[in-house]
């Protein structure tokens, strides 16, 4: 009826929307989900496993699933569970790691460079392209040689060079959006430089930055692989998913199991990332809002 | 626009000085030397061998020495292929990574892009999910497991290819397959984001209610903006995948960069590292150039920068 | 009120018009897959070519650095050179002793000390030229020569001379014990008698170099002499260089102008450098290879429970051994090193890890080595070593400090760690990490002696014990674990020195026990050369030195008749 009293509408910040958003998206909640079990199993797993993951078994040698050894063991005699949700730790670790750096180093230097443009802009991206065209290699064995065999600052190491295609990617996107309208606006409003980066156009970079950031994860994951691959990855009797895949891949014919386990949770993980990663690019699309 | 393409190459000089004088400081920074062997190499030889090759004067001195070849385009004998020359064994190499990356390259553009659009215009379909997921299979699928398993396949159950090597026409198949699926991966996610952001702008309401057909939406108004960050990506994708794959060349034995690019260094071969490291860097600088000129094309509001 | 724009999204949705073309495309590609599968007829195999027309297809697992024989160094560059070059005397096929090769018959001096070559009637170089005495002097001239620094200098020191001229102590090449009598006829002289010596010919540090070719492309005393590029390589043996593809090829072809090649049945050879033992599995068993050059670790039970026919597993004159620092604190007392050693259970390596029928090292040199095998010898004893560990001062491996086992990449060499690592864990209570570094990595890490134990090992050069004893002489620059025992040393010299080769081995029999007793190295197996040959390759016996002379391999013709060629 006409003049009863409406409550107003509760005001919701463009996070809560995004929050909102994000919870309804069933495949992302699954990724999300996933990724927990995942994460929590490799972290408590280890703990609770009857075989360590570094015990041989020398008479055993590769043997298929079993009661016993529920995944199956290695040519060692080691126990693939085991292995495998220990590997979990380390390979998460490296993802999260090596990716946090490359997004913090990227997501500045893109937006710094596409916002001021000009002399700052070339000599920024000339940079880019000077470390792009090192050879990688080179770089990492020289870190390995300098800093020993701590692992961490290895990843660190990959992290610093993924930042990269990160920073060409936000620079492209923050080209675009500068032209747009309500950077201009920000502008006319006299708003401060450092506000106009933070608050504007970061959250709106934000999109495209997310789904690379899910691309970026796996991309760590697989040059920790490669490394393993050459030799210069984590030291035995640490395993890593990398690691393990490379070692199931050399077994395809004769232990498919060593390359089967290793590789689905590979790929789930990856799978659920992703997944999470296009819920939040969903999400935070702002222009897609619907009220 | 050409001034604009003038200054990228007068930029690109100092680029090129700057990747090998830190390519080789790095190589003179890590441990080993070319003439590292298993063998004990008694005294005598090794500081003759050192004279031949110049490694006995001092690091400055090395290092003018081999920039001054280096401007004359003599990129220096090579320390493990005894008697050849970096500039030989890059000529060597070099078709052999084009062929292989353009392929491959090909590949990678036809099935990535195709996925990634079809995805983005039915989003949240079955076609979505499965273009999806193979994308994903495809980047998350180490080459090194990729490769063999083809092998496996067509090579050793159907018998239709070689496991390896480079001579016959059907010895590319394999290799530019395995290498184009990543590739396609990432262009297909990165198809599919981009074309979903540009599907979500008003220019697209605007170009649906007058009545466009959705071909010409997704043709003719999104591909453009949707294809941003293909383009983005696709600079330093391309130069990795024309400098040619490590695990793909050793894998399927092919003659390719690659394998230079990597054994050079655990070689401590310094000149062919510098070598290689200075075409790709070359390449890098020329493939940027054209991204960032293709940006422009695509988006019109850039060209006043 | 509605919301702007909110009655757009009732538009319908035009149908996909992309998807016929979506639904053609893929049935074009299912139809393609499957007309491959049905097999549109399978293309033949190298190697079915092959064994028609009589062209070897071996892995050669790397790129040969060099083709010079007084330059390179490795084993790969060894099976190329041999089609190319022979020396005064070749190798039996069956047991590598030394044949008559570009010399017919030799004399030897009463003393053992000269030897007097007769080279063949009519034995030319694949250009033409006449192969004469003088052609092996000049030869000998240029591998000692200062300048060129040949890394294998070292093995004609047996010959007068040759150790000062190669030193520039003189610049006077007839001081040296090399004289060509007259064009048929060569005398080289020694300094001692050296029962050997036939043998050590065998090694291509000494094989004879063509020098006008060699001063036709560059200075033959000097390297990046490009006399080694396939159309300008001459040699005497058995084939000519016809192409070297770098990462891809390098293919010999018969040289109808070799003394013995009426009785050389292969046309051709190919060389193929294929670096991952993985790949070249897969290259053998998709019919690319006649003889691989190893096996990947995992496939051999696969290849011995199966297809055994096409396995080989031949002894190799090697050893296989952890080196200890003994200049590390921990590692000074030998009943330390003896511990460890007695507590590596060599069996189980073999049987269950390395699994290519290597033969557990319980000494160092390999048994056998013509005709010596060391009486003296360890045994594997947890007990005693725990034993021995407490006397040492540290019972149950209590307050040893940690150390690590250096190993540089590969994956055996990590399972062989991993293995011993857990070994030492259970049997002595001893914690053990494992380094893996790449190798010009761990090559420098192990000369600067900045290791605790690392992996080695050792393939003798010519068939002979001194090969393998000298390695670990106080001043010799192989053996990085800073021991030094005077006896030891004084022992092989002595031998050096005789010609009597039962008292030469009753000295090596003492210098390896003393060696055995102080223990600066774990031996753990003895090597196998483990490869995999297609049935079709004849004349390819097993030898300790792993040389195949290819003037005695063939192929057999495949059983069914193959159109279209004549026999």
């Amino acid at each position: 009826m006409a003049g009863e009293a409406v409550a107003p509408e509760a005001g919701r910040s463009l996070w809560q929307d995004a929050w909102a958003r994000l919870r309804k998206n069933r495949m992302a909640v699954f990724g999300a989900i996933a990724l927990a079990i995942i994460a929590a199993a490799s972290l408590i797993g280890p703990l609770v496993i009857a075989h360590g993951y570094e015990e041989q078994n020398l008479l055993l040698g590769a043997a298929p699933p079993s009661a016993a050894h529920p995944l199956g063991t290695d040519k060692l005699g080691r126990d693939q569970l085991a292995r495998i949700l220990y590997g979990g730790r380390v390979s998460l670790l490296v993802g999260i790691a090596a990716t946090a750096v490359s997004l913090t180093i990227g997501l500045l230097w893109g937006s710094v460079a596409a916002y001021f443009g000009g002399k700052v802009d070339a000599v920024m991206m000339r940079t880019v392209d000077i470390l792009y065209a090192l050879p990688f290699t080179i770089f990492v064995i020289l870190l390995m040689t300098v800093f020993g065999r701590n692992f961490i600052l290895l990843f660190v190491a990959i992290g610093a060079v993924e930042w990269l295609t990160m920073a060409r990617i936000v620079r492209g996107q923050v080209l675009a959006l500068k032209k747009q309208e309500f950077i201009e606006a920000a502008i006319a409003l006299g708003l401060r430089k450092r506000r106009i980066i933070l608050r504007h156009l970061i959250p709106n970079v934000l999109g495209p930055v997310a789904v690379y950031t899910t691309l970026t994860i796996p991309a760590v994951m697989l040059l920790e692989a490669f490394l393993s691959f050459l030799g210069l990855g984590v030291q035995p009797p640490m395993s890593s998913w990398g690691l393990l895949i490379k070692e199931g891949a050399e077994m395809m014919e004769e232990a498919p199991w060593l390359l089967l386990y290793p590789a689905a949770l590979f790929t789930l993980t990856l799978f659920s990332l992703n997944f999470l990663g296009d819920g939040l690019r969903d999400a935070l699309d702002v222009r897609a809002s619907r009220d | 626009m050409l001034r604009f393409i003038g200054r990228r190459v007068l930029e690109t000089i100092p680029v090129l000085f700057l990747v090998a004088t830190i390519t080789f400081f790095m190589m003179k920074a890590v441990p080993g030397g070319p003439l590292d062997t298993e063998k004990n190499l008694p005294v005598e030889i090794k500081s003759q061998i050192e004279a031949f090759y110049g490694l006995d004067l001092p690091l400055w001195k090395q290092y003018t020495n081999y920039m001054a070849s280096l401007l004359q385009g003599d990129l220096g004998p090579s320390f493990k292929h005894a008697n050849r020359s970096v500039n030989e064994l890059i000529a060597a190499a070099l078709p052999v990574s084009l062929e292989l990356g353009s392929l491959a390259l090909v590949f990678a553009l036809v099935v990535g892009i195709t996925l990634g659009i079809f995805a983005a215009v039915r989003q949240n379909t079955w076609l979505d999910y499965l273009a999806s997921s193979s994308a994903m299979v495809g980047i998350c699928m180490p080459t090194f497991v990729m490769g063999p398993l083809l092998v496996l396949v067509f090579a050793l159950h159907l018998e239709q290819f070689n496991a390896s090597g480079w001579d016959f026409a059907r010895d590319r198949v394999l290799p530019a397959l395995t290498l184009g699926l990543v590739y396609a991966g990432y262009i297909a996610r990165l198809t599919r984001g981009g074309m979903l952001e540009v599907l979500s702008q008003d220019f697209i309401r605007t170009a649906r209610a007058k009545g466009a057909s959705e071909a010409r939406v997704i043709f003719r108004h999104a591909v453009r903006g949707g294809l941003l960050p293909v383009v983005s990506f696709l600079g330093p994708a391309v130069a990795g995948i024309l400098t040619g794959s490590f695990v793909i060349e050793t894998i399927f034995n092919i003659p390719g960069l690659g394998k230079h690019f990597v054994t050079s260094v655990f070689n401590r071969d310094a000149t062919l590292t510098i070598g290689t490291a200075l075409f790709y860097a070359t390449l890098i600088v020329v493939l940027n150039l054209v991204v960032d000129i293709v940006q422009m094309w695509i988006n019109p509001k850039q060209r006043a920068t | 009120m509605a919301p702007p724009g909110s009655d757009l999204e009732s538009l319908p949705v035009p149908a996909n018009p992309c998807r016929p073309f979506a639904e053609r495309l893929a049935f074009v590609a299912v139809a393609a897959l499957v007309a491959m599968a049905a097999g549109c007829g399978k293309p033949p195999t190298r190697v079915s070519t092959g064994d028609v027309e009589q062209v070897l297809h071996k892995g050669n697992k790397s790129d040969p650095q060099e083709l010079d024989p007084h330059i390179v160094q490795g084993v790969p560059e060894h099976h190329i050179l041999q089609a190319l070059v022979e020396n005064l005397v070749t190798e039996d096929p069956k047991d590598l002793h030394p044949i008559p090769g570009q010399a017919e018959r030799w004399d030897i001096s009463a003393d053992g000390t000269v030897y007097t070559f007769h080279l063949r009637e009519g034995i030319r170089w694949s250009n033409g030229d006449p192969v004469t005495a003088h052609d092996f002097v000049r030869s000998y001239q240029r591998g000692l020569s200062p300048s060129l620094a040949s890394e294998y200098a070292y093995m004609y020191y047996v010959m007068k001379g040759a150790e000062d001229y190669f030193k520039g102590k003189t610049r006077d090449f007839s001081t040296v014990g090399a004289k060509a009598l007259d064009e048929r006829t060569l005398q080289i002289t020694l300094n001692g008698p050296t029962p050997y010596f036939l043998s050590l010919l065998n090694h291509y540090s000494w094989w004879p170099v063509h020098l006008p070719t060699l001063a036709k492309h560059g200075d033959p005393y000097q390297r990046n002499n490009r006399w080694t590029r396939p159309g300008n390589f001459v040699g005497n043996g058995p084939f000519v260089l016809t192409k070297w593809n770098v990462g891809q090829v390098i293919a010999v072809r018969k040289n109808p102008l070799y003394w013995n090649a009426a009785n050389v049945k292969l046309s051709a050879i190919h060389f193929h450098p294929i670096e991952s033992s993985d790949t070249e599995e897969r290259s053998f068993r998709s019919g690319q290879l006649h003889v691989s050059d190893e096996v990947p670790l995992s496939k051999i039970p696969v290849y011995r429970a199966k297809k055994s026919d096409l396995l080989r597993i031949d002894p190799y004159l090697g050893c296989y051994f952890y080196r200890m620092n003994t200049t590390r604190p921990q590692f000074k007392d030998k009943r330390v090193r003896q511990a460890l050693a007695m507590a590596v259970d060599r069996k189980a390596i073999v049987e269950r890890v390395t699994r290519g029928g290597q033969l557990p090292a319980f000494y160092f040199t390999p048994p056998d080595t013509v005709g010596y095998t060391s009486r003296t010898s360890l045994r594997y004893d947890p007990e005693a070593a725990r034993k021995l560990l407490a006397q040492a001062g540290y019972p149950g491996g209590k307050g040893f400090p940690a150390f690590e086992i250096l190993y540089n990449t590969s994956e055996a060499h990590k399972a062989i760690g991993e293995a011993v690592q857990q070994m030492w864990k259970r049997e002595l209570g001893i914690e053990v990490r494992l380094l893996n570094q790449e190798w010009k990595v761990y090559l420098d890490t192990e000369k600067r002696l900045d290791y605790e134990v690392s992996r080695g090992g050792w393939i003798g050069d010519y068939p002979d014990p001194s090969t393998f004893l000298e390695t670990f002489l106080s001043d010799s620059g192989n053996n990085r674990t800073g021991w030094k025992n005077a006896e030891y040393d004084r022992l092989l010299k002595e031998a050096a020195r005789l010609g009597d080769q039962k008292t030469r081995y009753e000295l090596f029999q003492k210098a390896e026990a003393i060696f055995l007793d102080e223990l600066p190295i774990i031996p753990i197996y003895h090597y196998t050369r483990v490869y995999l040959i297609q049935p079709s390759v004849r004349g390819w016996s097993p030898t300790i030195l792993d040389h195949h002379p290819y003037q005695n391999v063939w192929l057999a013709a495949p059983t069914e008749a193959v159109a279209g060629v004549k026999r």
